[in-house]
């Protein structure tokens, strides 16, 4: 099978949530045929390594197939969170356009449904 | 279910934070009025703010200290001016956590600005309770937290509370209530528990009037607010985004919609994003009234901008409140300077390079705006890992806190410095000094905490 490789931003959306040094980060698939992928590549693993230098203890991974969404929980990536970190953005709120960042290899077939102009990369 | 058959209640949403739009609330109650003359007899509809993030308490408890007559909402004659006369004539109920730390003080500008407005003095409700600052609670927090609790300066402590007073006062006949902190899907909850006669531990029902009220907590956020992405994420009219307003049936079922005339949109996809937004466990979504699960749940867009939320379960509520308690946290300091031109990036990086060796005792974070900030980290491990990118135009952000001020304010001097000791070319240096606060966390059992409302208008 073909396929080529796009940012997940591509592929999903999502938003950052925190509470205290927490962060979430929802991966939600621009279409159902493609949450299947998400799930296979977009694991836990990927996840902390994207984050390594935030140096999270911890990645738990929520699937929820009904919302073609997953869920995922990072401890400690706030540097404290948003009254002990000294970032700008210490809520963390960018954080979901670091998490879309990540390569996702797409076969030819569902190429169609990716999200974005055409061409785009 | 042990609901009575009421028509679906309506519940609009005119701030989602301390600091939001104005103007929001407008549009939503000329909306809320227009569906009651042409909605089934009987239907309700209320107004919710929501006012209070994690360190709002906090900042409201330090301006009450300056005055005893302030500490609510700031923002809060702004928000409700508007429209406060045409919710009191059009029964339009109003709940919200916009009293901070001083709900009292808030309730007698609500009725003073009805005054002045020239409408009816309204029937006003406090909900109280949350605020743990006596001694006695003091001691029982100390219990749960121990010797960290021990020399700091404890600014706040506040329990989450829950819908049941708000319940109990709408049904005492509240026109508005005024809370200090509850807990943010609570200002829903609470309406609806009213309104359709729920009991306090129909757990399904609770979860899902709460996902309702999670959805509408964030004001615009599930409107298209925080959700343009050019090309990838359009939203019309962003710039006069409407707000939400949910429809909430009898079985706790919600469809969620926005104020008629205003810009954004409400699809499945916003409604996703904020569906999860700042939830955990999606089994698992604990709030004081029910732990709700949106495991199962789904969303189906009915027509344009109106999107049906079902499958939400609940389960019982926890046994204990969860409490923040808030303290001074030294001080925040932040210097900036900006290189631009030919090596710019590196001249920047030299200048960090500096106040590192200069600020020896104080832990420096260092940004390079432009090149590298928000996803960078405190310890600096990705801007190391990040070579010159050849930036012509950066900005050097450095920030460091400590206990005591004095140390904290070396920082600004050495950057100010720069001008004249540091790389060629630098300029627009900029320094803040800021005072930190600090929050822990406990649970509280719930009998420790009595919430209470009280009617104190007219």
């Amino acid at each position: 099978m073909n396929c080529i490789t796009v940012p997940l931003y591509r592929a999903a959306h999502g938003r950052t949530g925190d509470k205290g040094d927490r962060s979430n980060i929802s991966v939600i698939a621009w279409h159902t045929d493609l949450f299947a992928l998400l799930v296979e590549q977009i694991t836990p693993e990927a996840v902390a390594a994207q984050f390594r230098h935030r140096s999270p203890s911890c990645v738990q991974r929520f699937v929820l197939p009904r919302l073609q969404a997953m869920n995922f929980v990072l401890d400690a990536v706030l540097d404290g969170g948003v009254n002990d970190a000294l970032n700008l953005d210490a809520h963390g709120k960018a954080l979901s356009f670091l998490l879309l960042e990540l390569p996702i290899d797409v076969p030819d077939h569902l190429q169609h449904l990716l999200a974005g102009p055409s061409g785009s990369p | 279910m042990t609901s009575i058959a009421r028509p679906p209640l309506l519940v609009g949403c005119a701030a989602g934070f301390s600091g939001d739009r104005t103007d929001a609330a407008g549009p939503v109650v000329d909306t809320l009025i227009a569906r009651l003359a042409q909605g089934p007899s009987g239907q309700r509809a209320f107004l919710i703010f929501e006012t209070l993030a994690e360190r709002t308490l906090a900042l409201a408890q330090l301006r009450r200290r300056a005055d005893p007559e302030a500490g609510y909402e700031p923002l809060l004659d702004a928000m409700l001016r508007p429209v406060l006369a045409r919710c009191l004539l059009h029964g339009i109920r109003i709940v919200s956590n916009f009293g901070a730390a001083n709900p009292r003080a808030a309730a007698r500008h609500i009725a003073r600005m009805a005054r002045e407005l020239g409408a009816t003095a309204p029937r006003i409700a406090v909900v109280e309770g949350d605020d743990l600052s006596s001694p006695e609670q003091r001691a029982l927090l100390r219990e749960q937290l121990g010797a960290r609790m021990d020399g700091l300066a404890v600014v706040s402590a506040n329990a989450y509370i829950g819908a049941e007073p708000i319940a109990a006062a709408l049904d005492a006949g509240a026109q508005i209530v005024v809370c200090g902190r509850v807990a943010d899907p609570s200002l829903t909850v609470g309406p609806a528990m009213s309104h359709f006669g729920w009991r306090a531990d129909d757990w399904t029902v609770l979860g899902r009037a709460t996902m309702a009220g999670h959805l509408l907590e964030c004001g615009a956020q599930v409107c298209g607010g925080y959700f343009a992405d050019p090309g990838y994420k359009d939203v019309p009219g962003l710039e006069r985004v409407g707000f939400p307003i949910a429809e909430i049936e009898a079985d706790g079922r919600c469809t969620i919609g926005k104020a008629d005339g205003t810009g954004g949109l409400v699809t499945e996809s916003t409604v996703k994003e904020q569906l999860l937004y700042e939830v955990h466990d999606p089994a698992a979504y604990l709030t004081p009234d029910v732990i709700a699960d949106i495991g199962e749940a789904q969303v189906a867009a009915q027509d344009t901008d109106r999107v049906l939320l079902t499958g939400v379960r609940g389960h019982a509520r926890p046994s204990h409140y969860k409490v923040n308690v808030c303290h001074e946290g030294g001080w925040l300091a932040e210097g900036e300077i900006s290189y631009a031109g030919a090596r710019a990036e590196a001249r920047a990086r030299l200048a960090a390079d500096v106040l590192r060796s200069r600020l020896a005792g104080l832990t420096l974070r260092v940004d390079l705006i432009g090149a590298l900030s928000l996803f960078n980290d405190d310890a600096g491990h990705a801007l190391a890992a990040t070579p010159d990118s050849g930036m012509r135009d950066v900005r050097l952000r450095v920030a460091a806190t400590h206990a005591d001020r004095a140390e904290a304010e070396r920082l600004g001097r050495e950057v100010m410095a720069l001008y004249t000791c540091g790389p060629a070319g630098g300029g627009g240096v900029r320094s803040t000094l800021t005072p930190r606060l600090n929050t822990l966390s406990c649970l509280l059992a719930r009998e420790a905490v009595p919430v209470r409302f009280e009617m104190v208008a007219p």
